[in-house]
């Protein structure tokens, strides 16, 4: 397993606590969303980062009222062709605001990577040694974007705006 | 019609070099099967029975007369010389090979044309009334908000993993062309009290294993509101949709769920948040694409009377060609032409390259140069002079795409069936061509007048059966095929589901089946009733009756 | 109990193809392996997970085979199709077509 963050590989400085564990007294730590609904006061009292791991079927309105308590969230790809955390990532950035690390998780490959950073992720869980030199690629790939996404690109139909009419 | 700018253009150069190079890897092993099958069916590539199979977009059904050229030279280059127009407005071709897929999208590009989600969990072809621009009856062109939909839809990144496949369809005509009651979402347009043009939603119809008519979600949406709405609705699908189970995974499962209420407000509450964000259409924007689709500079000519073709002279062949397979157009002194694709004993909807030639030359001659395709799997010239017709007439007569059968009981809309799907459980073009025999005579065709016949080689319903007039679906009963009947089905404003006569007939018998429905028909039909008329006030009992009470 | 044999698409083109004893994959129904018992299609299918792996070609499976004075023949509709091409196109697919080398 290897982190990519801004197409480089970093180390990962936060401990993913499972379910039924405890978790460890200090550093940053990454619980998932039934252990964050059942600690929750523990949690808070704790001394280091937390980082929150919601699955498909959790909305991010579950936890809208505590985002600013989470450096991270990560989102699940239980499959990529579970295609919710595309929204879930746009709810978390564009509707309440979110500027920690959004992290994508599980089955995430390289021919996702536009689509992850133009809804929001900006750090990847990916298996293949190649990650980091295929971002760089798979992020220039398209450089047309016809809908506004999470990202800085102007859609086409901005940018036609400044044209003269053809 | 649309031209590419300099960003469309890239978009699709992008996205062919993006394709070769996962197929490249996909050839030397770097991607596996399981990796690269989403990614090709990005890209409409599927792999069939026989072969691959490429699926090339045809945005809402409109071509160019140099568009159909490049079809008909990548059916002769890469395929074995034809192609099949589908029931989405698209083209098929049967016999690409996966290592010269980059090399035929390449020369789509040329002519900006491209096969982008024309498959796999995506949303697909936005299909919209053939007669667009043109219908004497329309209210507003639907071609303008089809290409917002289109780019707005294309490499989407939020939409492009939804639980299932995506259909939307819209119609600008009060007579809807488009079947837009059996989509995912539905469009109507619309005019308010002030003449300014708005949409009539409907959300969650759907044929395949469980059809469903559509049900209404809003009244009237305000123009400018178009995408963010749409986008709100998927949304909500991406992430309520069932994941669990793919025959439940569509769109009409949710909203049923759910309950149209109760899925109209999560719709509305998602909307709320976004519709004076960045997907508002500025006026600037709009008139943009509209101006694509300005009228051609018609000619001034005299319409000619509506008997014209009655002429005492006129070959009675021209007659009925003239009344069947040509609709009234806006332009005083034009005709909306229909090219058959079903001559007598033909595969519904295929087209050689010859033929797909000629009608790009005959677009050029008797037209402005553009060419729409049906989801009956029929051509359309949309803008004839009717004192051009009967030499139009001729012209396609040599090409064998005059048979006068538009909207006629031969007009047989099938799926390729078990001849070429994978997905198939009996064949569905034998069953057409049998049927297009025995109705073959003109005279007893325009007596029978409308009727929709179409059908289906599996439960998957791509030849629309379940809206068929007549539906027709092949099943396979312990390896021998049987076809089942449903009547009363209808794709258009009165949108219905077919009911299904009785126990299935074998394929030997399926023929007889179809005439005694036929003869029952014009045995109790009144005062001008067409077929579908007759079943509504009828109901399903005499053709039980004339089919199973004998025995 | 009742012969099978193996077949799949070709990753390159697609083209149908058929599991042959020295386990090579051709074009041609005739060259087929034919087997009689389970052990035995599962070693067909082990070669033709081990085709797939090496990218030569999609979806192998076993589908069962009847042998009528020396001719083999598929038992199912779909298989006589996938054998023999579209049956409304006899002047496409593999009766006509030149018979494809045997592919490694």
């Amino acid at each position: 397993m290897a982190l990519v963050k801004q197409g480089r590989i970093v180390d990962d400085p936060w401990t993913k606590v499972s379910e039924g564990v405890t978790p460890p007294a200090a550093g940053a730590i990454l619980v998932p969303y039934a252990l964050w609904e059942r600690q929750r006061e523990s949690l808070l009292t704790r001394n280091g980062p937390i980082g929150i791991a919601l699955a498909g079927d959790h909305p991010p309105a579950l936890i809208e009222a505590d985002l600013a308590r989470f450096e991270l969230i990560a989102l699940e790809f239980p499959t990529f062709k579970d295609g919710r955390a595309y929204s879930q990532a746009r709810l978390l950035r564009e509707r309440y605001g979110f500027t920690g690390e959004l992290r994508a998780t599980g089955d995430v490959l390289r021919d996702q990577f536009l689509f992850l950073h133009r809804c929001g992720f900006d750090a990847f869980e990916v298996t293949a040694t190649g990650g980091a030199a295929d971002w760089e690629a798979a992020l220039s790939e398209i450089s047309v974007a016809y809908q506004p996404g999470t990202d800085d690109r102007t859609p086409a139909s901005v940018l036609r705006q400044s044209q003269p009419a053809a | 019609m649309y031209q590419y700018d300099q960003f469309d253009h890239t978009l699709v150069s992008e996205r062919v070099a993006q394709f070769r190079d996962q197929v490249n890897r996909r050839l030397s092993g770097a991607l596996s099967e399981d990796e690269f099958k989403p990614l090709r069916l990005m890209n409409g590539l599927y792999l069939q029975l026989h072969a691959y199979m490429l699926r090339v977009a045809v945005p809402y059904g409109v071509l160019s007369a140099r568009q159909m050229r490049k079809l008909a030279h990548i059916a002769r280059r890469y395929d074995k010389g034809y192609g099949h127009f589908t029931t989405r407005q698209n083209i098929q071709y049967n016999w690409p090979r996966l290592a010269e897929v980059p090399d035929i999208l390449e020369e789509l590009a040329a002519v900006e044309m491209h096969a982008i989600q024309t498959s796999g969990n995506t949303i697909r072809n936005t299909t919209a009334d053939p007669f667009a621009g043109v219908a004497a009856d329309e209210i507003a062109d639907p071609r303008i908000y089809a290409e917002l939909i289109r780019q707005w839809s294309t490499l989407h990144p939020e939409f492009s993993f939804l639980p299932r496949k995506f259909k939307i369809a819209i119609t600008g005509a009060p007579r809807d062309r488009a079947a837009i009651k059996v989509h995912d979402i539905g469009i109507a347009m619309r005019r308010d009290a002030n003449g300014n043009p708005g949409f009539e939603i409907w959300v969650g119809g759907g044929q395949g294993r469980t059809p469903v008519i559509a049900k209404r979600i809003r009244d009237f949406l305000p123009e400018p509101d178009l995408l963010s709405y749409v986008e709100a609705i998927l949304r909500v699908y991406n992430q309520f949709g069932r994941r669990d189970n793919i025959y439940k995974a569509r769109i009409k499962i949710l909203v049923n769920d759910l309950g149209i209420d109760a899925f109209a407000d999560a719709v509305e509450t998602e909307w709320r948040a976004i519709r004076d964000g960045a997907l508002r259409l500025p006026e600037t924007e709009i008139a943009r694409i509209a101006a694509h689709f300005a009228p051609p500079d018609y000619e001034s000519v005299p319409a000619l009377s509506v008997d014209f073709a009655k002429h005492p002279l006129a070959a009675p062949e021209f007659v009925q060609w003239v009344r069947s397979n040509t609709a009234a157009h806006k332009q005083p002194g034009y005709s909306i032409v229909t090219i058959s694709l079903k001559p007598e004993g033909g595969i519904p909807g295929d087209a050689t390259a010859a033929q797909m030639e000629a009608v790009a030359d005959l677009a050029e001659v008797f037209g402005y140069g553009e060419i729409r395709v049906t989801k009956e799997q029929n051509l359309v010239l949309p803008d004839v002079k009717q004192f051009e017709l009967h030499a139009l007439w001729e012209a396609l007569k040599r090409h064998d795409l005059a048979t006068a059968n538009v909207g006629l009981l031969t007009d047989i809309i099938a799926c390729p069936g078990l001849d070429y799907c994978n997905l198939a459980n009996a064949r569905s073009i034998p069953i057409a061509q049998h049927i297009s025999r025995r109705f073959a005579n003109l005279k007893k065709l325009h007596d029978i007048g409308s009727l929709t016949l179409n059908i289906s080689g599996c439960i998957n319903a791509c030849g629309h059966h379940h809206v068929g007039n007549i539906g027709i679906l092949g099943v396979d009963k312990k390896g021998t095929e049987f076809y089942q009947v449903t009547l009363g089905g209808d794709a258009g404003t009165d949108a219905a589901l077919g009911d299904i006569v009785g126990p299935a007939f074998a394929e030997d018998a399926i023929v007889d089946a179809v005439e005694t429905i036929v003869n029952t028909y014009l045995e109790i039909r009144q005062d001008g009733e067409r077929f579908i008329d007759t079943y509504r006030r009828a109901g399903l009992a005499p053709f039980k009756e004339t089919l199973y009470g004998a025995r | 109990m009742t012969l099978h044999a193996v077949t799949a698409n070709r990753l390159l083109d697609g083209e149908v193809v058929y599991l042959t004893p020295a386990r090579k994959w051709s074009a041609l129904l005739d060259d087929c392996c034919v087997v009689a018992d389970a052990d035995a299609g599962t070693d067909l299918l082990a070669a033709g997970a081990r085709a797939v792996q090496d990218w030569l070609i999609v979806d192998p499976y076993l589908f069962a085979i009847e042998i009528e004075d020396g001719r083999i023949s598929p038992l199912s509709r779909r298989e006589i199709i996938r054998a023999a091409g579209p049956s409304v196109r006899p002047d496409l697919g593999r009766q006509t077509v030149q018979p494809e080398p045997v592919w490694e």
